[in-house]
């Protein structure tokens, strides 16, 4: 059934407004059509990071819902024990047997991509009955825009900045949706938070599957990324419309694309509209602009063939 | 109740049954592995109600019960040495959380080396965390102490993570014959969970773990360490309700041999079991020695060691681990401190020993009663701090 708009603004926020987030911030656009896609009752679990701090600054909470934060590194282990919890407790009788709880836990690229690696690599291996999150604004905003395994070759952040010897990030980012379908889970997908209804209806096919799923959600942060603060949505937009961010799902081992470009636009456009690649576009370092695209590229062709249309 | 003979894991892995926790989280660590197969053995043969999470690793077996004792389940897991330290991180909050997690760990060095013996070194590095910490002499006690930790953490007044530690590989790997309690009198002694602000409560929604800043911080830590303060008594109440149990009643401390004697080694661990029969023989020798073996160490029993050490001639401190560049190790510290202005003279001697478990043997043991004798004599200590059987 297609998510309808009105439906959604009827619901109740279970994240309050009044958070500390940036104006223009991404990720916290996710963390509303997140919890709005659930219907039924929800626990959720954040790793240290933006999203974390800004929304539970102490006495202050703008969950209204059962939330958890444990550390940086250990948001799906964290999710992992409520969860377990749930199941047991509920299997003894010693919580009423007639009601279904989702579990979500979140985190960013760097406690999902590098420091939570591990963690969650084995929850989802364990198959608890959980969703992870992991809004992907490519690089660790929250300690003052560093690099992650999640930043974009060629991007300038503080630890690998655009100098005169090294020009910004040297290594492509790593492809986690890969590594998830590599753990064979029901359900894994790619959503970019311009495309409200995309997200909403990955999520809740996240939370209707037995077992695990897993969702890399492309959050952009204008602070670390240089842009103007309400150019959010349509900077992730042209991510998707180069193929650098595709939309995609593996259900059971089944990719699908979910969202095709009419034309392909150039990575190079994408870039422009950010400060963090402003040193890319001298005749110094404008051959990175093309090797990036060679690697969007084969990743999008890979994708194509995986999916069965090429 | 029954006698059977069985090791220190097992009797542990039989207590954590017996338990039948909500939720254990494990990973495999040398000493503590056979415990866990114990437990798995309940768990496969659906003994337990329990849910088992095999997790890939000691950061997440925290991390886990961190998350399922906030959801209000019963949650244990255990441990040794690097397994610990690894989750070192979580045992913090896990503690500032005021979750009441019950972890038995088996003591072993903390690397490097890596080596896999018994010496304090792992739990010792944690007695900052906020948990509360019962070592054991044998089998027998760390089997009481399990189950006994599961009460004191529990508590409406403390909900503070409790630790019950046992020598690696000496109490670990050595049969011994345990009094076993039945799975109903353990069911009863510990009774029914109850649960503070579990997660689960979804109409009661609960925000755990916010950033906390200079406005509140300082404040929560204040009130952590009045839990910590209301630990003793509840320690002593539990153990009273397990004397009329089990008839075997464990203080903070325990005073083996003559009380007035003026000459006390204090150790903790398997090692005041070997201690105490040289006690026994210098006894019947006509000297007059006694222990004191530390049963808590967290919260550190300030009183009742003034009270079992003030007026002595001569007291030995026995540590197995070191504080690197300090004084002397962790026991010795602790036990200094508390007799400031108590005893009239420094007549306290540190010895470490048995790091990475080297044996200590009951002639080394009567050694430091010797010096011992000679600081009561001369009223001097000539070696603050003895390396105990390590080639120098
Ligand atoms: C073990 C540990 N290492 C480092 C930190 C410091 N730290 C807190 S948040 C953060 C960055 C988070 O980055 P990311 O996960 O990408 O989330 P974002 O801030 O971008 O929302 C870092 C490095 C920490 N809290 N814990
Ligand atoms: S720094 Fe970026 S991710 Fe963090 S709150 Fe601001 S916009 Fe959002």
């Amino acid at each position: 059934m297609a998510v309808k708009l009105k439906d959604l603004s009827k619901k109740k926020d279970v994240l309050a407004g009044g958070h500390r987030a940036c104006a223009g911030c991404g990720p916290a656009v996710l963390l509303r059509q997140a919890t709005l896609a659930v219907d039924e009752d929800l626990v959720v679990g954040f790793a240290t990071g933006c999203m974390e701090v800004v929304t539970t600054i102490y006495p202050y909470t703008s969950w209204r819902i059962p939330y958890i934060h444990n550390a940086f590194e250990n948001s799906a282990a964290t999710m992992s024990g409520v969860e377990t919890a749930f199941r047991s407790l509920k299997k003894q009788g010693k919580l009423p047997v007639d009601k279904d709880i989702k579990f979500i836990a979140f985190g960013g690229d760097g406690g999902t991509y590098d420091i939570g690696l591990q963690s969650l690599s084995g929850a989802m291996e364990r198959g608890h009955n959980m969703v992870y999150i992991c809004y992907d604004n490519e690089g660790y905003m929250n300690t003052g825009i560093q690099r992650s395994s999640a930043t974009p070759y060629g991007a300038a952040t503080t630890t690998a900045p655009a100098g005169k010897a090294v020009p910004g990030k040297l290594q492509f980012r790593k492809d986690l949706s890969e590594i998830l379908a590599a753990h064979h889970i029901p359900y894994i997908a790619q959503t970019s938070i311009h495309d409200w209804r995309d997200v909403v209806t990955k999520v809740q096919k996240a939370v209707s599957v037995e077992g695990p799923a897993f969702i890399n959600a492309f959050a952009p942060c204008h602070r670390g990324w240089r842009y103007p603060m309400e150019k959010t949505i349509e900077v992730a937009k042209m991510a998707v419309e180069t193929c650098f961010w595709p939309l995609y799902e593996v259900e059971n081992g089944e990719y699908k694309i979910t969202y095709k470009p009419k034309e392909k636009v150039p990575v190079e456009d994408w870039l422009k509209s950010q400060g963090r690649f402003k040193h890319l576009f001298t005749d110094e370092h404008k051959h990175m602009i093309q090797e990036l695209q060679n690697h969007v590229d084969m990743l999008w062709n890979n994708l194509l063939k995986k999916a069965g249309e090429l | 109740m029954e006698r059977v003979s069985l090791t220190g894991n097992d009797a542990v892995g039989t207590a954590m049954a017996q338990i039948n926790p909500d939720v254990v989280a494990a990973f495999p660590i040398t000493p503590q592995t056979e415990l866990m197969h114990k437990f798995a053995e309940f768990y496969a043969d659906g003994k337990v109600n329990t849910e088992l999470i095999l997790v890939e690793s000691e950061h997440s077996a925290m991390s886990a019960v961190v998350g399922s004792a906030a959801a209000g389940a019963r949650s244990m897991t255990a441990t040794s040495a690097n397994g610990f330290a690894l989750m070192w991180e979580i045992v913090y909050i896990a503690a500032s959380l005021r979750l009441p997690i019950v972890m038995p760990v088996v003591n072993r060095a903390l690397s490097g080396p890596i080596n896999i013996h018994c010496d304090h070194s792992d739990t010792m590095g944690g007695r900052d965390s906020g948990w509360v910490q019962l070592f054991s002499e044998n089998t027998q006690e760390v089997y009481d102490n399990v189950i006994m930790a599961v009460k004191i953490a529990e508590h409406k007044d403390i909900l503070l993570p409790v630790m019950a530690t046992f020598d690696g590989f000496i109490i670990s790997h050595t049969q011994e014959v345990v009094e076993l309690l039945s799975d109903e009198e353990v069911q009863k002694f510990i009774g029914k969970k109850e649960m503070y602000y579990p997660l689960l409560d979804v109409k009661n929604p609960v925000t755990y773990g916010p950033l906390d800043l200079q406005d509140y911080y300082f404040e929560h830590k204040r009130q952590q360490v009045e839990a910590m303060l209301k630990v003793p008594a509840v320690v002593d109440e539990v153990a009273k309700d397990y004397a009329k149990l089990t008839g075997r009643k464990y203080d903070f401390i325990e005073i083996y041999g003559p009380e007035d004697a003026e000459i006390s080694l204090v150790a903790l661990g398997s090692t005041a079991g070997t201690a105490k029969d040289v006690v026994d023989k210098l006894n019947d020798e006509g000297k007059k020695v006694n222990l004191v073996k530390i049963r808590m160490f967290r919260p550190w029993p300030h009183e009742t060691i003034v009270n079992a050490l003030k007026g002595k001639k001569a007291i030995g401190i026995m540590d197995r681990s070191d504080s690197f560049g300090a004084l002397g190790g962790p026991v010795f510290m602790e036990i200094r401190s508390s007799l400031m202005g108590e005893i009239k003279e420094d007549i306290t001697a540190n010895y470490i020993y048995g790091l990475g478990g080297r044996d200590i043997s009951a002639p080394e043991i009567e050694s430091v009663y010797n010096d011992l004798f000679e600081i009561a004599e001369t009223g001097k200590v000539k070696n603050r701090k003895t390396y105990l059987g390590v080639r120098e």
